[in-house]
């Protein structure tokens, strides 16, 4: 029991989450962070399908990591990883409709997610599966948890709710002459939004800046 | 006609693949240090595009779309899969073409290619493909023809180059100016692409 919980495992697990973010320090997985962040849920959806994924493919690449030839490699990861996500995008075809019509194309492109390839490539090929299981949750809810920041300020400011609650109206915000900020729910806010996360972070954390 | 040209204009401006879509995003970030890659990997992505996207769509209306091969049959749940194979057997097919024809461009080209399969403006440009075909007609955005999928593929393909060769030029004169320190480098370059695409929202009013 001792051995699962190790440190090098418990590295694997927690270091995603602030240390080494997937995405404001790999620099990984821009694509869909910044396009399905307009409001909360479909951004909780996408973090949760990224983590499944990314756990799923790191356990069955490095199952298989020995037989691979290492020429053909990336094709290998690109079909395993393709076929995760096509069921994936047919359970919530059937489950969560409305949320996979939001996402539209952004659940097909968790394929060429970089998370993806680069955890796949960085983690898996050279670790057990169980360790590369951990790696995988840790990155993937890295990765939800910068979607989730974003998405929460882009909702709250850009459309007055969240989760389509209205949090504005209930305040009373509307009366006193509260106006929703509509640059908010444009792409170019996402930009900024991620930069000032990156600012706060490496303001914070010395040791990461460039 | 007219609709051909409406479609490759939007897609270079309305819909650029990074301002309006963010798609291939990481290796936008990564190579726009300097603006000669950023010429050579805009290249890349653009040829690449102009071969998978009209590939993929004879694939989608010849073989995967509802009654294709078999009436009442569709297959396009398969799409992930066949796409992403597509693209990543044509990447390598040109990847060795280029090799053997022609070294000078494998020489500038070559630690490109590979990068390419990965790239989500590639996989996006087919996704977005397969949506646009069930549009409307009346719609500037539908592709209704193989020969609007090849100036969708272009279009898509410049825009991104473009938007990659404008970011690196920028971010060689960044070099010499004095940012905060928590913002330098990807801070900074953040913060650029969205003041860029503040810039580019203002071609969306654009109707042809």
């Amino acid at each position: 029991m001792a051995a699962l919980f190790s440190k090098k495992n418990q590295e694997a697990f927690s270091s995603p989450f602030l240390k080494n973010n997937p995405v404001t320090v790999q620099v990984l997985g821009i694509c869909s962070a910044l396009a399905v962040t307009n409001k909360l849920e479909p951004a909780i959806v996408m973090g949760l399908s990224v983590t499944v994924i990314v756990a799923m493919a790191n356990v069955i690449i490095s199952l298989i990591r020995k037989t691979i030839p290492n020429r053909i490699r990336i094709i290998i990861q690109l079909v395993v990883v393709a076929a995760l996500v096509t069921m994936v995008s047919e359970v919530l075809k059937a489950f969560a409709y409305d949320v996979s019509v939001q996402l539209s194309v952004y659940i097909g492109l968790i394929i060429t997610n970089c998370i993806l390839m680069g955890r796949l490539e960085a983690f898996a090929m050279q670790n057990g599966p169980w360790a590369s299981f951990l790696d995988g949750i840790g990155n993937g809810l890295g990765y939800a948890l910068i979607l989730i920041i974003v998405a929460f300020f882009r909702e709250l400011f850009g459309s007055g709710t969240l989760l389509n609650y209205p949090v504005m109206e209930k305040l009373g915000l509307y009366e006193i002459g509260y106006i929703n900020n509509g640059l908010m729910l444009m792409a170019p806010m996402a930009f900024f939004l991620i930069a000032c996360i990156i600012w706060v972070q490496r303001a914070k954390d010395k040791s990461l800046q460039e | 006609m007219e609709h051909f040209i409406s479609l490759f204009v939007r897609s270079i401006f309305v819909d650029n693949m990074v301002f309006a879509f963010f798609l291939g995003m990481c290796s936008y970030l990564a190579v726009s240090k300097s603006v000669k890659t950023a010429i050579g990997l805009g290249i890349a992505v653009t040829f690449v595009q102009l071969i998978t996207l009209p590939v993929n769509y004879l694939l989608q209306t010849k073989v995967l779309g509802p009654d294709a091969i078999v009436a009442g049959v569709d297959l396009s749940f398969l799409a992930f899969i066949l796409f992403i194979a597509v693209i990543a057997g044509i990447v390598q097919l040109v990847e060795m073409i280029v090799e053997r024809f022609s070294p000078a461009l494998y020489a500038s080209l070559g630690i490109f290619l590979p990068l390419i399969a990965v790239n989500c403006a590639i996989m996006g440009g087919s996704l977005f493909m397969q949506q646009r075909i069930a549009m409307d007609a009346s719609n500037s955005q539908a592709i209704l023809s193989f020969w609007d999928s090849v100036a969708f593929a272009l279009g898509s393909g410049l825009g991104w180059a473009l938007a990659i060769i404008l970011f690196a030029a920028v971010r060689e004169k960044m070099e010499y100016s004095i940012v905060p320190k928590p913002l330098r480098g990807l801070g900074i370059a953040f913060i650029t692409v969205g003041l860029m695409a503040l810039a580019f929202m203002c071609f969306s009013g654009i109707k042809m």
